[in-house]
């Protein structure tokens, strides 16, 4: 037998996956692609992505190459314009015929464009194609306002876009309120509310009667309610349009709002022809995501091999960040079941909206909506998904911890049948074959699999399911903090602590391998100095220390050092901002107040360090550990003294927090803040530790985080008195401590403690691990054995001599270090002009 | 770094100017150079140009040293790359290296072939 003819109309996301499991398959066929774009398949649902930096080329799914050395006939930029059902051919723009035995239609669908009169005009587009965002993008740069019609996922989603490129952005919605298909009414009023904060402006109930040119802007949209809007560019995203003509127009069943009619083996009415995808019109459905496409694909394919498998439909949930806010929504989302009940939690404070559908007895999860927090939506897919019994009390899945808190779903509870992945329909199941093949990390379970490769909203939950896995094998999976020691940061402090180690030679002589790196030596210094709270630089340690911490100051690009005194809280009296300037002024140094409350100089050469210190520490100042893995900087807020709200004082709760626990080697960072009110001036839910004060005392907050993944703290206890609250923090961070990965902030820390904030409240204040009386009396040996490490440093003439630029040299400069004046004080010449300011002085 | 001109050995600076375990910079005619002090290693003392070609800044006496599959390595205390201390190769870019000096101890004097 000769092999089949397969041709596939379409090069989208879905033909592409089809062609790829074809070639899998390792079914005889010819096969030949015919896309109507002119690029090879692209990945359609991080278009955007593109507006936020990522290259055109990054979103490929296919090349040319990859497709020629796999023997398939790849034509692209000429669309199919007929098909020969008779002759069994289709036929190209340019007239070339391709011969069938079997068709796939993959041709997706297009934006629909509402017929408005004027919906032509220059500065109208649409917002599908590759092709499209280079279009956006030329008419942007000449606008300053765009109007997106459309408050659906797509129309938001191109709201961003807008955002990203400058424009004051505007969605205009026909309904009344924004993704109505996905969210009920009050999870789309959060989410116009979050949306309209980030400034983007919402219209709903909008009917658009024409366009015109404008007066100020380019164009001009007038309203049936008499209103109008004045805008340079508007893009249509008010719904898809299955691409059918091709079936139509050769007599194939297509439904009466469009899509090609399908069976559940994604058969049209001719049986040599199937159709996948966007185009497809399964039980009187368009299927608008990409993971039904795929499955269609794979019930397709399935029909040439001997396997046939069927399409039953999919599970249309989604979990997305729309401009930055979380939106989830799971089946029945708008709770139309008969005898369905809902619970409904929405904060207003805090902008979270989150709502459950259950069965009549309450036993089942039917849907949900979620907006501002998708925290749970793992979890309830899955009870969703799996039918899982539902806990006695339902609400507890979406009240927030302060009160209990949701019964986090073990990966082990899970049945085989679940789907972790559902871009790469993996279950458990699947995931479970994967380790029996030998796959022993989420990486290898990824690259065998494909799980997690798509939308990456999976990944989490694949990590989890793969670790508990391997547990339950009793296989361990390598944590060695490097090639020196075959243990984790946990493990050494605790080997630290039992054996009572006090140098790193010792440890690794005992417990480790080869001489050290980079990567243990700090790690063990840290440990150290967080259980015996020794000088730094004593003679065993120096050498172990990140050169900042050998120091004591930061090191910037040139290789000078940048100098931050302590400033307790923020307080500093004028005496002591003059001796700041002072300093900076005699070693012509840069000045900058820092993002934490206090002052940073910048640009001393390391034989300038004692001198700086030497004046400062004269005028009272200590170090602020901005070099160490320490705590920083205790922000704080004017609190009662001064502010008309102020319900504590702040201020003096700071000041005396930081100086606590200054000094304090950990993990990483540590950084608080104490505000004076709920109106949280000093933002302290985004602390490590964070400080509110209320009328009967001090709420604690934990596990807060800026920088790059901000997360914001858990409240973790209420109304607290000074004693109680200073005893919290002395146990959670002495917990903390001892327990966290290397460079791990309290945010990750409490993200991996099993149990989370639950358990860790029955540590720190029920004392469950009986070991409450053991971190105080640490903390209180690390807070009795504070020194100030330049004080020390400067007293001690063996010290200094490490702060010699040379050795040998003292007058000699390092000609690599150069300034320039900007703004008044001194920056590092950048290559440029240090390269002319030698030449010149050569 | 065979560009420099042929000077005799030099004597750069004494045991008492090295920290173990970590290293100090010497300077000679221009020459930054990172000498590193390794009382358990034979030979003990290393030395390699200070100048870190990735972060472009003199610093890497400044460096941590450790091994790396028993390489003798220092991480560059800027961006971490590792040099390593015998020939100066770093490791993480096969293309970037940096000189390396023969150096000797001579009763309690550094001395640097130049
Ligand atoms: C100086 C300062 C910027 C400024 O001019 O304002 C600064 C400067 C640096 N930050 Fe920062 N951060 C500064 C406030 C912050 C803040 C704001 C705050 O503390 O309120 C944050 C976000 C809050 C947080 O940490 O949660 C912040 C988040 C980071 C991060 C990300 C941490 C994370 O967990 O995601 C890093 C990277 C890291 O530590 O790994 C970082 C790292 C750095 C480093 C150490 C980068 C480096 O290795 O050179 C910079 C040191 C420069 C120097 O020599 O002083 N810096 N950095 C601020 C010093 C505050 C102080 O007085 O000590
Ligand atoms: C901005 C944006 C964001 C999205 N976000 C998500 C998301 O987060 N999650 C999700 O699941 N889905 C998302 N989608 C939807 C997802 O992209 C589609 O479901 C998916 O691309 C459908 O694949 P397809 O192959 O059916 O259609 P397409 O990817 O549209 O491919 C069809 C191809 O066929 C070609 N074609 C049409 N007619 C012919 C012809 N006659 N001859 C030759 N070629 C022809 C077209 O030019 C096109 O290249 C998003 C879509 C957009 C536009
Ligand atoms: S944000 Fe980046 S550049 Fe700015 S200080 Fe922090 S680390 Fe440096
Ligand atoms: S669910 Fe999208 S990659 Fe797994």
């Amino acid at each position: 037998m000769t092999a089949q003819k397969i041709v596939v109309v379409g090069n989208g996301m879905v033909g592409n996956h089809y062609v790829e499991q074809l070639l899998a398959s390792g079914l005889d066929a010819r096969i030949t692609v015919i896309g109507g774009e002119t690029r090879p398949a692209y990945d359609r649902v991080h278009l955007s992505e593109v507006f936020s930096g990522k290259n055109p080329e990054d979103l490929a799914l296919c090349t040319r190459d990859q497709y020629k050395n796999a023997g398939v006939d790849l034509q692209l930029g000429d669309p199919v314009v007929r098909i020969d059902r008779e002759g069994k051919a289709v036929i190209t723009n340019s007239g070339r015929s391709f011969p069938y035995d079997k068709l796939v239609l993959a041709t997706g669908s297009y934006p629909f464009v509402p017929p408005i009169a004027g919906n032509d005009l220059p500065g109208c587009m649409t917002y599908r194609t590759i092709d499209d965002l280079g279009e956006i993008r030329a008419m942007a740069r000449k606008s300053k306002t765009g109007v997106v019609v459309g408050g659906g996922l797509l129309g938001l989603e191109c709201a961003n876009a807008l955002k990203n490129l400058g424009l004051d952005a505007h969605v205009v919605e026909f309904a009344p309120g924004l993704m109505g298909v996905q969210l009920d009414e009050g999870g789309s009023r959060m989410l116009r509310r979050k949306i309209e904060a980030l400034d983007v402006k919402v219209h709903t109930s909008k009917a658009t009667q024409k366009i015109t040119k404008g007066e100020k802007a380019r164009l001009k949209m007038s309203f049936a309610d008499g209103s109008d809007l004045e805008t340079d560019m508007i893009v249509f995203s008010a719904g898809i349009r299955p691409y059918d003509q091709l079936a139509r127009e050769s007599g194939l069943e297509v439904g009466p709002r469009g899509g090609i009619v399908i069976d559940y083996h994604c058969k049209t009415s001719d049986s040599d022809i199937f159709a996948i995808g966007e185009c497809a019109l399964f039980g009187g459905m368009i299927y608008g995501l990409v993971a039904p496409g795929y499955r269609m694909a794979e019930a397709a394919l399935s029909q040439l091999t001997a396997d046939k498998v069927p399409f039953k439909g999919a599970d249309m949930s989604t979990k997305l960040k729309l401009l930055g806010v979380d939106v989830g929504s799971i089946g029945d989302s708008h709770g139309k079941t008969q005898g369905s009940m809902a619970y409904v939690f929405s904060d207003e404070r805090q902008e979270t909206y989150k709502k459950i559908v259950v069965s009549s007895d309450g036993s089942k999860l039917l849907g949900s909506v979620l907006v501002g927090d998708c925290a749970d939506y793992d979890t309830l897919l899955q009870y969703y998904l799996n039918g899982i019994d539902l806990p006695e009390n339902p609400e507890s899945m979406i009240l927030p911890s302060v009160a209990g808190g949701a019964p986090a779903l073990g990966a082990a509870a899970l049945p085989a049948t679940a789907t972790i992945c559902s871009c790469y329909n993996v279950s458990k199941g699947g995931i479970i074959e994967a380790i029996d093949g030998g796959c022993c990390s989420a990486a290898e379970v990824k690259a065998e699999t494909g799980a997690s490769s798509g939308c990456g909203g999976c990944a989490a939950l694949l990590k989890n399911v793969v670790d508990s896995e391997l547990e339950a094998r009793g296989v361990s999976v390598d944590k060695s903090i490097c090639e020196h020691f075959a243990f984790t940061r946990q493990e050494l402090f605790h080997i630290c602590k039992v054996e009572k180690i006090q140098s790193f030679d010792a440890l690794l002589q005992g417990h480790g391998k080869g001489r050290g790196c980079d990567i243990c030596k700090p790690a063990v210094a840290s440990i150290l100095a967080s259980l015996w709270n020794n000088y730094i630089l004593e003679q065993d340690h120096v050498g172990l220390q990140d050169t900042n911490d050998h120091y004591l100051a930061n090191m910037q690009k040139n290789g000078t050092y940048s100098v931050v005194p302590r400033v307790a809280g923020g307080e500093i009296t004028p005496d002591k901002l003059i001796v700041l300037g002072e300093v900076a002024k005699k070693y012509n140094l840069y000045t900058k107040i820092t993002g934490g409350q206090r002052i940073d100089l910048f640009g001393a050469r390391v034989d300038q360090l004692p001198g700086i210190w030497a004046d400062l520490v004269a005028a009272g100042f200590e170090t602020g550990h901005a070099y160490g893995k320490a705590l920083r900087t205790v922000k704080s807020c004017v609190g009662s003294t001064w502010c008309r709200y102020g319900v504590q004082d702040s201020v003096g709760m700071a000041i005396y927090i930081e100086n606590r626990y200054k000094g304090l080697r950990s993990p990483h960072k540590l950084k608080s803040a104490v505000s004076g009110c709920t109106r949280e001036c000093a933002e302290a839910q985004s602390k490590d530790f964070g400080v509110i004060a209320t009328e009967n005392g001090w709420n604690l907050y934990l596990c807060g985080n800026g920088g790059m993944k901000p997360r914001h703290a858990d409240l973790f206890a209420t109304d607290l008195d000074d004693e109680t609250l200073i005893r919290y923090i002395d146990r959670f961070l002495m917990f903390y401590v001892r327990t966290a990965d290397r460079l791990q902030r309290t945010s990750v820390w409490l993200e991996n403690l099993e149990g989370g904030i639950d358990y860790l409240r029955e540590v720190v204040i029920e004392d469950k691990l009986g070991i409450c009386a053991e971190l105080e009396a640490q903390m209180d040996s690390v807070v009795g054995t504070y020194q100030c490490e330049w004080k020390t440093t400067i007293e001690s003439e063996d010290k200094l001599k490490r702060f010699r630029q040379f050795v040998n040299a003292p007058d000699a400069q390092d000609e690599n270090v150069v300034f320039v004046q900007e703004r008044g004080q001194i920056r590092p010449a950048n290559d440029d002009e240090r390269a002319e300011i030698i030449a010149r002085s050569a | 770094m065979s560009t420099a001109t042929k000077f005799e050995n030099q004597v750069v600076c004494t045991m008492d100017d090295l920290i173990a375990q970590s290293g100090v910079c010497v300077y000679w005619q221009g020459h930054q150079i990172a000498v590193f002090y390794l009382p358990k290693e034979t030979p003990k003392i290393y030395a390699i140009g200070n100048h870190d070609p990735i972060g472009k800044a003199n610093v890497l006496s400044r460096g941590i040293v450790g091994d790396i599959k028993g390489r003798l390595v220092v991480a560059s205390p800027l961006y971490k790359q590792h040099f390593d201390l015998v020939t100066g190769e770093c490791l993480e870019d096969a293309s970037v290296s940096v000189p390396v000096y023969s150096v000797a101890l001579a009763g309690d004097k550094v001395v640097i072939d130049f």
